[in-house]
């Protein structure tokens, strides 16, 4: 098993009236709610939390984007990915990931994926996502029925760009480029292993299967919900006649560890309450822009985590609900242990994206749990699919030499010394 | 009114409504496509051979993936009128509509017989933004499109009660369907340089408008007109955007006057 510990980096200081003042956390979202200073400390204290991570042993951390919200504060998730490749050295670097169809050229995401892969020495993962709706459309003006074609070219694009070792011409219906000669060019060959986040759609599945990639189902409503979309994921991968390696597919889930389950309430109850009832309030009417999904996808009847129905589910969820309906994963460390194994067992996951630190919660909190979890729950996972243990297709391969941040800083900092 | 389909050589497969004899109309309809019952259709048909293609993404037309962006929308309208063998017809465009008809009339302007634009999209004033159709909800279309919100709601569900959440369902897809398509000239901002061209039209041009529109204010009505050599302004009371719907009598007699 990897486990990854992500932060969405949600802001943490929405009012407490947000839910009835504002209509959305995503895209109209009153500016003037964030306070640059604040902001400051922020960031500071969420990637100081990545780096603990990384120190307790987690195999990745994580990062992605997100525009114009108050749910996850990283327009350029590489930016903080990039002060992450400078202070660790063994966690791999989960940037799940870059929105493809949203820089132009889309060359820039080969680029600055390079320029991370070789900077943290080869512990890149690099994850495509289509964006949300609310991202794509909404806040960066992509027509939603033409935003899969030009992902689809972007995403060409840059494996093509990554893979050949001579400049060529790239004539495409969103890009034209005359020359595309990547410098850098990353660590990993041919590239660095690549993630997939979606929602439920046969089109993502089919292209995770086409191409090898990791399909990393993201979802805030928990295992028991994400068993159906799941189980048709693995249906897929059957009838495709693919191994059905655990490792192909990851699942994000929100996890909370206490010394018993009736402290993990006490602790983390109303921050768990400010994720779902601030965080994820988003106006449904942008959640999911005509044309964005296939026609296809909402004839499946896929569940949309952010439609009307669900956002007026959340309010009414008692802490008992959340955790038996699978919502979130909480309580001691022997109940946690147990829940965890039921979802890797019942979903079929090699890499769990571990949710951690949740919407306000402190930062002694947030260490509190990530160390229980790291060293209570997580040595008694490990090994739960022993017939795939060696299968390293979907995580990276650092250079066994590279550059430690300890002995960086200090040689950083000594003065120029002549050669003798 | 009758119903055929016809294949552009582009490929795209196109129904087509039409009805009456005389002088050929072709209709565009609104990103909201063409209703189960369109009465002034029906009315325009008493004084002129009416056709109503529905574009591609609407209703039984199919062939959205061919359509990408104005040029495709513009040159798909020429096609529809070379398929249906009409010389010169008039052209009559409503919201959507109405920009592809005006974009129409600037690429082959000598081929307009006369033109209305009915409330169409296509131009921005920063000062008077037009709300963000795609971001609506179901039940907040009709306060934007109708001067008498109730009876468009009705309209625009044609009696299907978005409460039960199959209607719902059906509702949401066909929406979808219907804006995917709208969202390739309209979306974020329903402007794609029309102002450019709109020097180019030369034929009589009727600008129609519902006093009420609260989607696409009166205000543009003045921004067209002063772009356009030989234009006019009709202002229809107690009609919002969907003023051809309602209020279809006076709509048409608008328009066959003009036409006239």
């Amino acid at each position: 098993m990897k486990f990854t510990w992500f932060n969405l980096m949600p802001w943490p200081s929405l009012p407490d009236n947000f839910r009835e003042e504002h209509r959305s956390v995503w895209v109209d979202i009153p500016n003037r709610l964030y306070d640059p200073h604040k902001g400051h400390f922020v960031y500071h204290e969420y990637m100081d939390q990545l780096e603990y991570a990384d120190s307790l042993g987690y195999d990745g951390i994580g990062v992605n984007e997100h525009h114009q919200n108050g749910y996850g504060l990283m327009p350029s998730p590489n930016i903080i990915a990039a002060g992450l490749a400078r202070r660790t050295s063994q966690a791999a670097l989960a940037v799940i990931g870059n929105s493809l169809a949203l820089y132009n050229p889309p060359l820039r995401v080969a680029e600055e994926f390079a320029m991370l892969d070789v900077i943290s020495g080869g512990r890149l993962l690099a994850g495509f996502p289509v964006g949300t709706s609310m991202d794509t459309n909404y806040c960066y003006g992509q027509i939603p029925g033409l935003t899969r074609d030009k992902y689809a070219e972007a995403h060409e694009l840059v494996m093509r760009a990554w893979h050949e070792d001579e400049p060529f011409a790239f004539d495409g219906k969103y890009n034209q480029l005359r020359y595309v000669n990547l410098w850098p060019k990353p660590i990993q060959k041919p590239n660095p292993p690549i993630y997939i986040p979606g929602g439920g759609s046969v089109e993502t599945w089919d292209f995770c299967l086409d191409n090898d990639y990791n399909y990393s189902y993201l979802s805030f409503t928990g295992y028991l919900r994400g068993k159906k979309l799941l189980d048709g994921y693995w249906d897929r991968v059957a009838a495709r006649g693919k191994d059905e390696s655990p490792y192909r597919a990851a699942f994000a889930q929100t996890i909370c560890v206490a010394d018993t389950d009736q402290q993990a309430e006490e602790m983390y109850a109303e921050h768990v309450n400010y994720f779902y009832n601030r965080c994820l309030h988003v106006h449904s009417g942008f959640a999911d822009a005509p044309g964005y999904r296939t026609i296809k996808t909402i004839k499946a009847d896929v569940l949309n985590a952010l439609s009307e129905e669900m956002q007026s589910l959340f309010p009414n969820l008692t802490w008992k609900e959340l955790v038996d309906e699978g919502y979130i994963i909480a309580g001691s460390p022997a109940t946690v242990r147990e829940r965890m194994e039921d979802l890797i067992k019942s979903l079929r996951v090699g890499h769990i994206f571990c949710l951690i630190h949740i919407g306000n919660m402190p930062d002694w909190k947030t260490r509190y749990s990530t160390k229980l979890f790291a060293e209570q729950v997580m040595p008694h996972l490990r090994d739960m699919w022993p017939e795939w243990k060696d299968d390293n297709r979907w995580w990276c391969q650092p250079l066994d030499e590279r550059l430690q941040p300890e002995n960086g800083i200090e040689q950083a900092r000594q003065d120029a010394r002549m050669p003798l | 009114m009758n119903s055929r389909m016809i294949e552009t050589g582009r490929g795209t497969k196109v129904r087509i409504l039409d009805a009456g004899s005389g002088e050929p109309l072709i209709f565009m309809h609104g990103a909201g496509g063409l209703f189960p019952e369109n009465p002034f259709l029906d009315q325009l048909a008493q004084h002129y051979h009416v056709f109503a293609p529905e574009f591609p993404g609407f209703g039984e037309s199919t062939g959205e993936a061919l359509l990408e962006d104005m040029l495709d929308f513009t040159l798909h309208g020429w096609d529809v009128v070379h398929e249906l063998g009409l010389t010169r017809p008039h052209i009559v465009g409503h919201s959507m509509g109405g920009m592809i008809a005006a974009e129409m009339a600037a690429l082959a302007p000598n081929d307009v017989s006369k033109l209305v634009l009915v409330a169409p999209a296509g131009l921005w004033l920063p000062e008077h933004p037009i709300p963000d159709i795609f971001s609506f909800l179901p039940h907040e279309f009709a306060q934007y499109l109708f001067h008498d919100r109730s009876q468009g709601e009705a309209m625009l569900t044609g009696g299907l009660d978005l409460k039960n959440p199959e209607a719902l369902k059906e509702f949401y897809i066909g929406n979808s369907r219907r804006l995917s398509m709208a969202g390739k000239i309209l979306f974020p901002v329903p402007n794609r340089r029309l102002s450019k061209r709109l020097y180019r039209l030369s034929a009589p041009t009727l600008l129609v408008w519902g006093k009420s529109d609260a989607l696409i204010p009166p205000v543009y009505a003045e921004q067209f007109k002063a772009q356009i050599a030989n234009a006019k302004i009709v202002e229809i009371e107690k009609a919002g955007h969907m003023l051809p719907y309602e209020q279809p009598e006076e709509f048409v007699r608008s328009v066959t006057t003009f036409l006239q």
